[in-house]
């Protein structure tokens, strides 16, 4: 992909500046004139959504840090006083709280558009690792970030949630105090949490530009797999790309702003708004939305596994369940990128996507009765996918024949 | 190589050696306080030992207090709930231990226990569940009279804290 340079100096300042810092030069190659696949298609858009996303939460959470108070007498009551008294405190509250749900959208969005076109093949392999950093990232943001408002949810998610690691034999338990700042839930903890929510963004921005810089070493994937040959199949991704990401960008903010006005509590839960009270939990417990399927792996192993007991089992199927992501280019060794041209693939990504969001409603389902074997048949499937459905499909499948270039593919074959 | 090496392995490589380790152990040493800083501090370990007054909770009443942030569970148990927690055959338990195991002589009809599901840590309610005892509706653990795990995913039973009976009706914890 890396072409010749399309910069050229044009006024002394600018050539005196290119010798020294070549900042403009850079942009340019970068961010205006980098060859771009002509065909990608909507799911596309969603990389610009979610670094839009990015700068959103940074922006409206720094101004939120400027009302909040983390101490556990006062946070409550300051995310209240954010809500009420500051100006216009109720719509910046509301789209940072509404923004993590977006952000997690758009993110599996982004996340399954590279599962179905096979983006995390060679040579893309470092891209996707990267990005399966940034998701646990924002995971971990996300989780303190629910932690701070003080509510019952909160104070139980961050319980719950710092427990997971006393299942870790021998050292369990130390480090869960050193976790908590204690030996519960309490003021060190929340104080560190908010430490740590506001210094992570900036975390995920440096992975973000890694990411960046990865995507543009092989230059994008597109819809059809096919790499690019030659000038004929990219255009410059300004104004081409910049267009097509901003009108994305709009769409998105549609729903977005529907929340933040007319919903903004819709995708919470009632329970956060009473003060976090470490004697009682509340009856039915359940994270956020976009942790659910991971939530539901968690529960599903309620029983021993060898010498493993039940809560080990669970932190490991939970942990698992995202770290196999990093090893997914070693475990889909179809040299066929795009799920388009592999017509046994297509039936098992979409089985594997309503797999997905099976998980998803278990996990807020009670732990009971028939939810509690769809639950494990659910999990087991996740995994299955991964270790024996992708490898196998990859013997045995024949990929129908691909179009010999992005051109062809677009034009059809009386141009190529 | 080997040759090599030692032809070129002279007092400037030593040093080399030497420095990169006084280096690493330097850093170290400057990392160990920044974690360390995360463990429970001072304060919160002066909340360690707290006394409790039994004489208010009636028999079949359950009271739930803090201790060092976290809640504790005391419950005066009815004679009913003792024996039923002494018959238990011990081949029936996932983490077994007797009822005597899990109170003090000549005061079994005190339970004192952190109120912490060994599960993931969320609080039990009282009186519930199938076995006369907590019921966890986190995920869904149930607990016996004596406070021991009977079906669900928590591992062991609800832990007893360090106490001792400083007379028949005070008690100290931690």
């Amino acid at each position: 992909m890396s072409e010749h340079s399309t910069y050229t100096p044009g006024s002394g300042v600018e050539k005196w500046l290119d010798e020294r810092l070549p900042i403009i030069r850079f942009s340019k190659e970068h961010l205006m004139d980098f060859p771009t696949p002509k065909n990608l298609n909507y799911w596309w858009t969603f990389g610009a959504i979610l670094a839009f996303m990015l700068v959103v939460q940074i922006i409206t959470g720094v101004v939120l840090a400027m009302h909040y108070t983390p101490n556990v007498a006062l946070a409550f009551d300051s995310v209240e006083h954010i809500r009420r008294d500051v100006n216009g405190g109720r719509i910046i509250q509301a789209t940072h709280a509404v923004g993590a749900s977006m952000f997690f959208a758009a993110v599996y969005i982004h996340i399954f558009r590279g599962m179905y076109f096979g983006s995390y093949k060679a040579p893309r392999e470092i891209l996707w690792i990267l990005g399966v950093l940034i998701f646990v990232l924002m995971m971990a943001t996300a989780f303190m970030g629910y932690v701070l408002p003080w509510g019952q949810m909160s104070g139980w998610a961050a319980t719950v949630i710092t427990n997971i690691f006393a299942a870790i034999p021998v050292v369990g338990t130390p480090l869960l105090e050193l976790l908590r700042g204690g030996f519960s839930v309490g003021n060190p903890t929340l104080n560190r949490f908010f430490s740590l929510h506001y210094l992570l963004p900036f975390v995920i921005a440096a992975v973000v530009v890694l990411h960046i810089w990865a995507l543009h070493v092989p230059g994008n994937n597109n819809p059809t797999g096919v790499d690019v040959k030659s000038s004929r199949d990219t255009v410059p991704f300004h104004p081409y790309y910049t267009m097509k990401d901003l009108f994305g960008i709009v769409l998105f903010l549609i729903p977005f702003a529907w929340f933040v006005f007319f919903a903004p509590d819709i995708l919470g839960h009632p329970d956060n708004y009473i003060p976090f009270n470490p004697q009682v939990t509340p009856a039915h417990i359940v994270p956020e939305w976009y942790f659910l399927p991971f939530y539901a792996i968690l529960r599903a192993i309620d029983f021993n596994i060898l010498f493993i007991d039940s809560k080990l089992g669970g932190v490991i199927f939970f942990g698992g369940s995202i770290l196999i992501l990093f090893f997914l280019p070693w475990l889909d060794t179809s040299k066929v990128r795009s799920g388009t041209f592999r017509p046994m693939f297509k039936w098992f990504y979409w089985l594997f996507v309503v797999n997905f969001v099976a998980l998803t409603y278990l996990g807020a389902a009670p732990a009971e009765g028939i939810y509690v074997v769809l639950a494990k048949i659910t999990t087991f499937y996740y995994f299955a996918h991964f270790l024996i459905i992708l490898p196998l499909l990859s013997r045995l499948e024949t990929p129908r024949p691909l179009p010999t270039s992005i051109s062809e593919s677009v034009l059809g074959k009386a141009h190529s | 190589m080997a040759t090599q090496a030692e032809h070129h392995s002279t007092r400037r490589d030593f040093l080399f050696v030497a420095t990169g380790a006084v280096g690493a152990v330097g850093a170290a040493a400057v990392v160990w306080p920044l974690i360390n800083q995360l463990n429970p501090d001072a304060s919160t370990l002066a909340l360690a030992s707290i006394e409790f007054n039994l004489a208010g909770i009636e028999e079949g009443q359950s009271v739930t207090i803090m201790w060092r942030g976290l809640p504790v569970f005391v419950r005066h148990r009815t004679p009913a709930e003792i024996a039923e927690a002494q018959a238990v055959p011990l081949s029936e338990l996932k983490d077994p231990a007797t009822d005597q195991e899990r109170t003090k002589p000549g005061h079994e009809q005190w339970l004192v226990m952190i109120a912490n599901c060994t599960h993931l840590g969320c609080v039990p309610v009282g009186d519930s569940g199938d076995f006369d005892g907590w019921f966890c509706p986190c995920h869904g653990s149930h607990y016996d009279s004596a406070g021991r795990i009977r079906r669900g995913p928590a591992p062991t039973n609800l832990v007893l804290p360090p106490y001792e009976f400083l007379s028949d009706t005070l008690i100290q914890i931690g």
